[in-house]
């Protein structure tokens, strides 16, 4: 099993606490003048991104996390299982649960790239892309020439999600929404 | 067909190093002028104090011992100094008076956000002081650099200083209670961990942090296994060591000692250090003999102290990492 000593932490490494997957946020080091060196690490889990604190002292190892982030493309769902394809040619699928797909259900587009993270080899995060294209399924109607007044109104997309829209935006339009912040950022150029 | 294709690397690679950042200083032509002047105004408190400028040897053929210090050595075997401590204290013997350097000084391995594998130190030794009027000193040269002559100052015993954060005694308590308060405070697993390094990390991520930072707090007689080159005292049934440090700012400054100069002592604390190096399976020290001789020739009662000089332009100028006051860190080197 490969492992990593405190000297290699940095932020961004995969690592294995307590059985479960983590990125490496923050190490930072400590060490009394005259006394024993210690790394005070900050993780988040990446199955739950919450974060914890741990306390190591600086020469000690930890096991490697078998994570990998993988673009595929999203498929279908069968209610149960989100199926996902490789998209580097070998048409491999992965299905992935509910707890895999969480927040990202909003998103899911047929055809777009996700990036799916893997541990062991199975699905655990699966995350959009941070800009993506969807169309307006349900909006009020809009209102003509108003692109200055800066309001806004609700509008579901085609994917589910509702975000923020400009007034001037109508129902069958398809528009560019960043996934983090879930702001409206344009129509897209059709 | 070959060289062409070396000389389009070269060409890229040259022009990545030249659109890099990595050329640049770390820190601002103008800290670079403030930290210039802390380092002058360091010079004239000594030079007020007819505190003698000294310069010893960086590199050694003795080794330092103490077991948490790694240090360089050359390709021809001569060791960096950590500290210039041994060098200095030979002139001491030989008459020198009190004496102060600034050195640069090496600690392989050390880097973060407060440590840059060389540093800049600011060491002094004062005749006739004990631990005490030395504190005092050092509070003195702080707070004119600071221009701050009414900056508080609080001295606490190590003892005191865990007992205000409701840490266990460090002197009597059990190892295993050590490091179940290391394992509820720090989460961490403490279970293998020595007395001292329950102690290191109890003192430098609970008290050190939770310190008052707009004081100077000097934190003195610490547990006996700790004394490094300090004299021994008893206090309340206690053997303690004569050494402090200082916090600033939730930063450790300073290290000092009221000077062991008994050579039995100091000859058994070498061969400790040597048997607890060897059970770690760290390298055997090269015991430095001209600094032994010293001793037997006779250290003059006396208290040292180590400043580390980057840190206090760090906490002068309000700098979070190290970098922003330092030419260029080891990165950039």
């Amino acid at each position: 099993m490969a492992t990593y000593s405190t000297n290699e932490f940095k932020s961004g490494l995969k690592v294995l606490l307590d059985g479960e997957p983590c990125a490496i946020v923050e190490n930072e080091f400590v060490k009394p003048g005259k006394g024993q060196a210690f790394n005070r690490v900050k993780l988040k889990n990446l199955k739950t991104a919450r974060t914890w604190e741990r306390t190591f002292k600086s020469g000690e190892s930890i096991e490697a996390a078998d994570v990998m982030d993988i673009e595929m493309e999203y498929l279908y769902s069968d209610g149960e299982f989100w199926h996902f394809m490789k998209t580097d040619g070998s048409f491999e699928q992965i299905a992935a649960d509910k707890a895999a797909v969480g927040d990202t259900i909003d998103w899911l587009k047929e055809q777009e790239a996700f990036e799916v993270t893997l541990f062991n080899g199975a699905p655990i995060v699966v995350t959009p892309p941070n800009h993506i294209e969807l169309e307006v399924v349900e909006t009020d109607p809009g209102v003509k020439g108003d692109t200055a007044t800066g309001g806004s109104k609700p509008a579901k997309l085609s994917s589910g999600a509702v975000v923020k829209v400009p007034l001037f935006i109508n129902e069958g339009e398809v528009i560019r929404v960043d996934t983090r912040s879930r702001d409206y950022l344009s129509r897209a150029k059709s | 067909m070959h060289k062409a294709a070396d000389a389009a690397f070269f060409f890229d690679y040259f022009r990545e190093i030249t659109l890099s950042e990595s050329w640049k200083p770390n820190a601002s032509i103008d800290s670079l002028i403030e930290r210039a002047k802390v380092v002058r105004s360091i010079r004239q408190f000594f030079e007020h104090k007819n505190v003698l400028e000294v310069e010893t040897p960086i590199l050694s053929r003795a080794s330092g011992t103490d077991v948490q210090l790694s240090q360089w050595q050359t390709s021809n075997g001569y060791f960096m100094h950590t500290s210039p401590e041994f060098a200095m204290k030979r002139l001491l013997a030989a008459g020198s008076g009190d004496i102060f350097q600034m050195a640069r000084v090496f600690r392989l391995d050390e880097c973060g956000r407060r440590h840059n594998p060389e540093f800049t130190m600011l060491e002094w030794y004062r005749l006739g002081f004990d631990e005490f009027q030395l504190m005092d000193e050092v509070a003195e040269l702080v707070r004119g650099l600071a221009s701050q002559p009414e900056l508080p100052v609080v001295q606490l015993s190590y003892k005191q200083a865990f007992s205000r954060f409701a840490l266990p005694c460090p002197h009597t308590a059990a190892v295993d209670e050590l490091r179940r308060t290391c394992n509820q405070q720090l989460n961490c697993d403490a279970a293998d961990w020595t007395r001292d390094d329950c102690l290191d990390a109890l003192m430098s991520m609970v008290v050190e942090p939770g310190l008052p930072p707009e004081q100077l707090t000097f934190v003195y007689d610490y547990p006996r296994q700790q004394a490094a080159l300090a004299r021994f005292r008893e206090v309340d049934g206690c053997t303690v060591a004569r050494r402090f440090e200082l916090y600033w700012q939730g930063m450790e400054l300073a290290n000092g000692y009221y000077e062991l100069s008994d050579i039995t002592e100091q000859k058994r604390r070498f061969e400790e250090e040597a048997h607890l190096r060897a059970a770690m399976g760290v390298q055997k020290p090269v015991i430095d003999h001209n600094f032994l001789a010293a001793l037997e020739h006779g250290l003059p009662d006396c208290a040292g102290v180590a400043l580390g000089v980057d840190r206090l332009v760090m906490v002068l100028l309000g700098q979070a990492d190290i970098g922003g006051v330092m030419a260029f860190t080891q990165d950039r080197s």
